[in-house]
């Protein structure tokens, strides 16, 4: 009976292997960080898949060959000192040999390279930077429920006094190009995350976080959401990422510049009406 | 064994029941006992209740999960449950769950008659009791909604301006004082009032742990209480521990959190090993493999869970040097834990297995708690978990070592020790049924949420789109959770059916090697009239051996009803 168990349990392995797009490991193909990371989970899959059948075949094992049967006896065993050493040394190695894995991985993950050659060159301010420091920062701003997004150099108070371009949900960046996100919360603690793109990182107000991506390819949008529950909402703060070209997006930023400057001067226009028609003074309304 | 038998005859009677007359009501009784054995069964009663309410919050949220897009529970309404899940299941089933074993079967394994401080004990069920009401109570108000882990600044009162919320406070002072006056408890009953002879290397495992859990809470327990009560205070009388906008940081709440929140897990893992440990020898008709390995594992992994908090927290603002320092940490909590494995293993390994209903769920527990044990490697890898973390595959990870590590060996207690605690034995024939089906339940629902996770679906989301390849998942999942849920009611009937119809149980049905089973079933109020000196990690093995020497006669059911009068 256990074995039929057993048998289901890794038969919908493969089946679900087989009739998913790959649910076995993490997503990646966006950045190199989300393609490191994919391929450290693997070295350990391997081991761990290992680790599983011996033991649970062990166990299975115990349990058809030692069930109650006419004249057995139970041997009366207190322990293998010898036996107990070398298991605890055994899981011992395979420990060490995942943390060096994971410390060797552990570079290309976290450190961004430089853009390609026919990335966006621009300069940057805010640690960490890549080598040559060539990076384009974007400031990620979480709230609730929905994700907005900066253009330009800083992400501090000034930056939002200089009327940078911004987006909300859908981000759009440059392909070739190490792009640098830039993550605080201006109200609960949000979790930025696009699983193609790299790891989650967490948005909490008062502090500031960062990580990056680099896209290999112009033409894809990147599905993500906030992965930390930030209220009733939660499920729908999603994220979109849309790739491409260096070319495109510069114009894009333009665009989305324009765009919002005259939106603002509608809005201002309507204010400078509404004030007129019902002969109110600007200061203390609005 | 056989040195001192002559000055120290075997013991003709076990124990006596002296039946005064009643007086008053029963259920009086039961409100002012401070019998060990009553509080213990209390809180079984209790927490089982909780266990169910809690089953049932996760099943709505199973249910809204079903299919994409459902709008059968609101945003708010699926806060609430997740909440009320979580709460309930860690501090009114698991732990409280643990206690009640241990309350009714530590001191009757070490010989005692009760606890050290029976009224504490009484105390700290009625405190749980109360925990309980405050927290539920919040169902014809406003449940909170901000998670177990409550972070701030949403579980502020800007953002959480319910009174549920605080309920959640008071629930966890409420049972947090509870358990901690209960751990005081065990240590001391656990230190000061073994049998003679039980010296260290003779506690029954399961005491071990007992004693372990004990130590873990009071060393956890005072800095969640901490926690609440800054989170109290910045809520209504404006201090700022862990408010952004004043210099407060909120993840000083989640080291404060997660310093208890992790020991936390153990607290409630260990005294399932502890039990499991009891269980395998002997339905495998040996004595267990490595003792000494066994009870140093339990010590070890109760100092490592000390260090491991922060791999809650890899995403959090942390730097990286930290996040090397904990995964390492967490690395090495798998070794002791994998040591345990290999032990029970090797327990079984050329005995004589007698697979009844309890050592079912003993083998389940090893099956399913080992691939809990191996995700957990994954996820102490810190950059494997920032792809993980706070996903599916983490709530998959987690549902394996608590459900694997704690439920399934709550389950296999319930079927070992409920002869004892009734004088009746459980239906084994439905114990099985009962067994596979939650054992298939549980793996459906679980499984297939590791996938999930590797998929994308974050936790804590109340609905979902379609196209995204997860809703084939959740639908399996749901399904799963509906059969986990009817494997549970069957064992439930099988309680119910059991208390009047179940076959009378004698002793030691077993042929058990602890001293619980030396005392009638169930064990009169002083539960033992007289102790045997205890001269290995078996007395009651010893006991029957020596009663086989002289008589002659092969004991088939187990020895004490040699010598009881039943």
């Amino acid at each position: 009976m256990l074995l039929v168990a057993l048998g289901v349990l890794a038969g919908s392995l493969v089946i679900a292997s087989a009739a998913f797009a790959n649910p076995l490991v993490p997503k990646s193909g966006g950045s190199p960080n989300a393609d490191q990371i994919q391929s450290l989970y693997k070295i350990i899959l391997y081991m761990a898949v290992v680790v599983f059948i011996g033991v649970e075949g062990a166990l299975l094992f115990a349990v058809i060959r030692f069930r109650r049967s006419k004249g057995a006896v139970a041997a009366q065993i207190h322990g293998n000192t010898k036996l107990e050493f070398g298991w605890t040394l055994g899981a011992a190695l395979i420990v060490v040999a995942i943390a060096t894995v994971t410390f060797i991985k552990l570079p290309g993950i976290l450190n961004p390279p430089s853009s390609g050659p026919n990335g966006l060159t621009v300069a940057s301010l805010n640690p960490p930077k890549p080598s040559t420091g060539h990076a384009l920062v974007i400031c990620v701003t979480g709230r609730q429920f929905i994700w907005r997004y900066t253009y330009g150099a800083g992400c501090d108070r000034a930056s939002w006094e200089r009327r940078l371009p911004y987006s909300y949900q859908e981000m759009v960046a440059p392909a070739y190009t190490t792009v640098r996100l830039v993550i605080q919360s201006s109200d609960v603690i949000h979790s930025w995350w696009v699983p193609k793109l790299g790891g989650k990182v967490d948005a909490v107000p008062g502090y500031t976080t960062y990580t990056w991506f680099k896209a290999p390819y112009a033409g894809s949008i990147y599905r993500g959401q906030c992965a930390e529950l930030c209220g009733r909402q939660h499920a729908f703060m999603t994220a979109l990422v849309k790739i491409v070209t260096p070319a495109q997006y510069i114009e894009w930023i333009d665009r989305q510049a324009t765009a919002i400057k005259a939106a603002n001067d509608q809005v201002a226009q309507l204010r400078y009406e509404l004030t007129q028609m019902h002969d109110l003074s600007l200061t203390g309304i609005f | 064994m056989s040195v001192t038998t002559e000055t120290r005859p075997v013991p003709q009677l076990l124990a006596h029941r002296i039946e005064r007359p009643r007086t008053t009501k029963r259920w009086i009784d039961w409100v002012t006992t401070t019998d060990h054995k009553k509080i213990g069964i209390m809180y079984l009663v209790l927490t089982f209740v909780f266990f169910i309410l809690g089953g049932v919050e996760a099943l709505m949220m199973r249910l809204q999960l079903g299919v994409p897009n459902n709008t059968l529970i609101t945003g708010e309404h699926y806060n609430q449950l997740l909440t009320m899940h979580g709460t309930t299941m860690i501090f009114l089933f698991v732990v409280p769950a643990m206690a009640g074993f241990g309350n009714y079967f530590a001191p009757l394994m070490i010989g005692a008659r009760d606890m050290a401080f029976p009224r504490l004990n009484a105390l700290s069920f009625w405190l749980l009791a109360l925990g309980g009401v405050v927290f539920y109570a919040t169902l014809f108000w406003h449940p909170p909604e901000a998670g177990w882990w409550s972070y701030p600044p949403l579980s502020s009162i800007r953002y959480s301006p319910s009174g549920g919320q605080d309920a959640w406070i008071f629930l966890i002072h409420l049972t947090g004082i509870s358990s901690l006056i209960g751990a005081i408890n065990f240590y001391v009953t656990i230190v000061n009032m073994r049998a003679p002879g039980m010296s260290w290397g003779r506690v029954p495992l399961f005491v071990w742990a007992i004693l372990i859990y004990a130590v873990l809470l009071i060393i956890a327990l005072p800095v969640v209480a901490a926690a609440v009560t800054m989170l109290l205070a910045d809520r209504h009388f404006g201090t700022h521990w862990f408010d952004p906008a004043a210099h407060g940081s909120p993840v000083l709440w989640q080291h404060l959190f997660w310093f208890f929140g992790h020991p936390e897990v153990y607290i409630i893992v260990l005294p399932g090993f502890g039990m499991i440990s009891e269980i395998i020898p002997v339905f495998s008709g040996k004595p267990i493999f490595g003792y000494k390995a066994i009870a140093a594992s339990t010590v070890v992994i109760a100092f490592l869970a000390t260090l491991v908090w922060a791999h809650h927290m890899f995403a959090s603002p942390v730097p990286t040097v930290v996040l090397g320092f904990f995964m390492l940490s967490s690395f090495l909590i798998g070794i002791p834990t994998g040591v345990k494995i290999f032990n029970w293993i090797a327990t079984m390994w050329r005995g004589s297995l007698v697979l009844s209903a309890a050592m079912y769920f003993a083998i389940g527990m090893l099956a399913i708690f080992t691939l809990g044990g191996i995700t957990g490697i994954f996820l102490a890898s810190f950059p494997v978990d920032w792809q993980l973390n706070d996903t599916y595959y983490v709530v998959a990870h987690f549902h394996y070592t608590i459900i694997g590590g704690a439920v399934f060996p709550i389950f296999a207690g319930l079927y070992y020790w409920f002869p004892k605690l009734t004088g009746r034995l459980m239906n084994e024939r439905l114990g099985k049924i009962s067994f596979w089906v939650m054992f298939i339940g549980f793996n459906m629902t679980f499984f297939v949420q590791h996938a999930l996770g590797l998929e994308g679906m974050p936790r804590r989301i109340y609905t979902y789109q379609p196209g995204l390849g997860w809703s084939t998942f959740n639908l399996i999942s749901t399904i799963g959770s509906f059969i986990l849920a009817l494997g549970v009611l069957l064992t439930v009937i099988n309680v119910v059916r059991s208390l009047k119809h179940g076959h009378r149980a004698g002793p030691d049905p077993w042929k058990a090697n602890t001293l619980e089973w030396f005392t009638t079933s169930p064990p009169p109020v002083n539960n033992f009239d007289a102790v045997p000196y205890v001269r290995s990690l078996e007395p009651m093995r010893d006991i029957r051996r020596e009663v086989e020497r002289r008589t002659g006669v092969t004991q088939k059911t187990g020895g004490s009803e040699q010598f009881a009068r039943v």
